[in-house]
């Protein structure tokens, strides 16, 4: 493996096996270009896989300096010892100074164990990343269960390193000019064999909600006060042709699925108009939702966070709120 | 691992109640004072599916131990009662002024390290994916790599046989069944079971057995100066609240009124998001 790097380089590691419908690697491949402007180091894919050359390219079109590939039969399904093995060695190797991943499942299993053997730190499911005036990472995540966020160093152990959800950041647009260089590795030789055997793996993408592509979305949490109550959401949305969203705390009550959940641990939403019921505004719920054109906020507490981030902050009880909302549309396009 | 025989480690975390704690109904504020710690709803799972496989080796005629293994402050020693109660064979709680603050890396070194020194035979380490209070999913993958245990994580089934642990699980939209050999360790994703609730009595029975065993940081022969706080590779440089606000536009009254003072205000930008004009009356 060639040691031509500086230290100073930051990687991304290619998660490419949702390509199209998950952009986690895109998006942060553009942050990674702005950290890169402050650092002076090269921004760096990684990509292990089989017949890959395809993402090697998207990625130099949007934002790498450098991808480095390995490419083999062997690879062709992602397994996680096996990964987690190379990005590890090659890491020795280069010394990066950051290394980045997605939070996807497989992100988040394999961030954990190379930032275990490498002896580093991690920072898991970052809403923000900068460097600071000495060019150290700066990674922001939320903190103390909801209203706090923290801004965490990794002072001295080397690369620094996070996960960041998907829908976190902006993918730069695709530049068919951009140049970059691909470095091929070859598959070391003395790679153990995966103790993980799959034996059945069968693509079964979710049911799109259409959530997180919505003009309107309406989220409701615990001030809607019980399952029946909060069913009322669903007429409304009916009304408005708008998708349906929960807090965490809701989910996990069983008072609608897991796919509506709204947050760092869910969906990323951006609608035009977002109405927001009997919602505290924590920290992994609104990380999810800032890209939000207008909200309307009903809550009886004045005070709650979600009202503050609202264009309109309606001080009423939900329930009669959402009521009062649904009688009014019958109205306004009956025709 | 001894034949016919297999020894399960559950691993288990405290969490505060926060999303579940009720909120004053006049203000709305939650009523923080009345938080309590609970058993993290994944490890309970983890525990869960522990007990599982105890049944189904009990009719195999199979033996199969489970222990519930813990670190946090004295007062975690609640969650291994609990989990006594349902029906763990014991509980370790892992406690020490040195072991606060530990981050997942060292969190998973203090439970590996108890595992290796006085639980070499075990064949399973079930975790729950990952915790209520901060969900970084770290500890399980971490602490098999410091077990150097094959894992799996993100399981929503699994299955013994005679050598092997199958699993099934649905991750980044990929529905997998993946195998492994023992000793291995796999973490459990919520939903996965419907997880049992303890009769009146088992509880009682739990509080007063003699199952649960306390370990500090001289029995786990940590270095004389081991401080979690200050080993971690991370440093947290400050901690502020979001600030970001808008100027809102705050509206009062019955709900009818809001409910009018919202159409006519910001009727326009409803309907432009509908893409349907909206009645003025
Ligand atoms: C690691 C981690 C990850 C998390 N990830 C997520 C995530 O992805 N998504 C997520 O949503 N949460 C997540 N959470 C939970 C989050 O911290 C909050 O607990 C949660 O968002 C709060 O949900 P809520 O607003 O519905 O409930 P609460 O915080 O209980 O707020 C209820 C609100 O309803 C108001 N209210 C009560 N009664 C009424 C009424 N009659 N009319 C009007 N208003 C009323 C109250 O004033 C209050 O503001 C996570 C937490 C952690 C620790």
């Amino acid at each position: 493996m060639s040691k031509n790097s500086t230290g100073k380089d930051i990687w991304v590691l290619g998660d490419y096996r949702n390509y199209f419908k998950n952009r986690v690697t895109l998006q942060i491949l553009a942050r990674a270009r702005a950290l890169a402007e402050k650092t002076g180091g090269r921004v760096c894919g990684v990509v292990f896989g089989h017949d890959v050359g395809g993402y090697t390219g998207e990625y130099i079109a949007h934002g790498a300096d450098r991808v480095y590939v390995i490419d083999h039969p062997r690879l062709k399904s992602y397994g996680i010892e096996t990964f987690t093995n190379l990005l590890i060695r090659l890491a020795r190797d280069m010394n990066p100074d950051i290394i980045l991943i997605g939070a996807t499942r497989f992100g988040q299993e394999v961030a954990p164990r190379v930032a275990k053997q490498l002896d580093t730190g991690l920072t898991a499911d970052c809403i923000d990343l900068e460097i600071d005036d000495k060019g150290r990472l700066v990674q922001i995540a939320p903190s103390f269960g909801g209203n706090l966020i923290a801004r965490i160093l990794t002072p001295k152990a080397r690369p620094q390193m996070a996960t960041v959800r998907p829908g976190t950041f902006h993918e730069l647009p695709h530049d068919n000019t951009a140049k970059g260089e691909v470095v091929t590795l070859d598959l070391p030789e003395d790679l153990p064999a995966e103790r993980v055997r799959c034996t059945h793996s069968e693509y079964r993408p979710a049911k799109t909600l259409g959530i997180e592509k919505a003009d309107i979305v309406i989220t409701g949490g615990r001030g809607m006060g019980s399952k029946g109550k909060f069913k009322k959401l669903f007429d409304l949305a009916g009304l408005l042709n708008a998708e349906v969203g929960a807090t965490r705390p809701v989910v996990h009550a069983g008072w609608v699925g897991h796919e509506a959940l709204v947050g760092q641990a869910g969906k990323h939403i951006r609608p035009k108009v977002l109405f927001s019921f009997g919602i505290s505004g924590a920290i992994q719920h609104t990380a999810a939702l800032m890209d939000a054109d207008f909200i309307v906020a009903v809550n009886k507490n004045p005070d709650a966070t979600m009202m503050k981030l609202a264009d309109v902050a309606i001080v009423a009880d939900a329930n009669q709120v959402c009521s009062g909302i649904i009688r009014a549309l019958k109205e306004k396009i009956r025709d | 691992m001894e034949n016919n025989t297999l020894d399960i480690i559950v691993c288990i975390k405290q969490v505060p109640m926060v999303s579940e704690l009720p909120w004053n109904s006049k203000t709305g504020t939650l009523k923080r004072e009345l938080a309590q710690g609970m058993m993290d709803p994944a490890s309970r799972l983890a525990l869960e599916a522990g007990l599982r496989l105890q049944r189904a080796g009990q009719l195999e005629d199979r033996r199969i131990r489970v222990t519930a293994l813990t670190m946090g402050p004295p007062m975690a020693e609640e969650v291994l009662h609990q989990a006594v109660s349902l029906g763990a064979d014991h509980g370790v709680l892992l406690t020490d002024r040195k072991m606060a603050g530990a981050d997942t890396n060292l969190t998973s070194f203090i439970l590996g390290r108890y595992i290796r020194m006085f639980k070499p035979d075990t064949g399973l380490v079930l975790c729950g994916a990952q915790t209520s209070d901060s969900e970084t999913a770290q500890v399980g993958p971490q602490l098999a790599c410091e077990l150097d245990f094959p894992a799996i994580g993100w399981a929503s089934d699994i299955r013994l046989t005679q050598r092997t642990l199958v699993v099934t699980r649905l991750v980044d939209d990929f529905m997998e069944t993946l195998e492994m050999d023992l000793p291995g360790l796999v973490t459990i994703e919520l939903g996965a079971f419907v997880p049992r609730y303890a009769g009146l009595a088992g509880v009682a029975q739990a509080f007063a057995s003699p199952k649960i065993d306390v370990v500090d940081a001289d029995r786990l022969e940590l270095d004389r100066d081991f401080n979690a706080l200050k080993d971690s590779p991370t440093r947290i440089l400050d901690v502020f609240s979001p600030a970001t606000q808008k100027e809102s536009r705050v509206l009062k009254g019955a709900a009818k009124t809001v409910v009018d003072k919202l159409f006519t205000d910001y009727g326009k930008i409803i309907s432009s998001a509908m893409g349907k004009d909206l009645k003025k009356k």
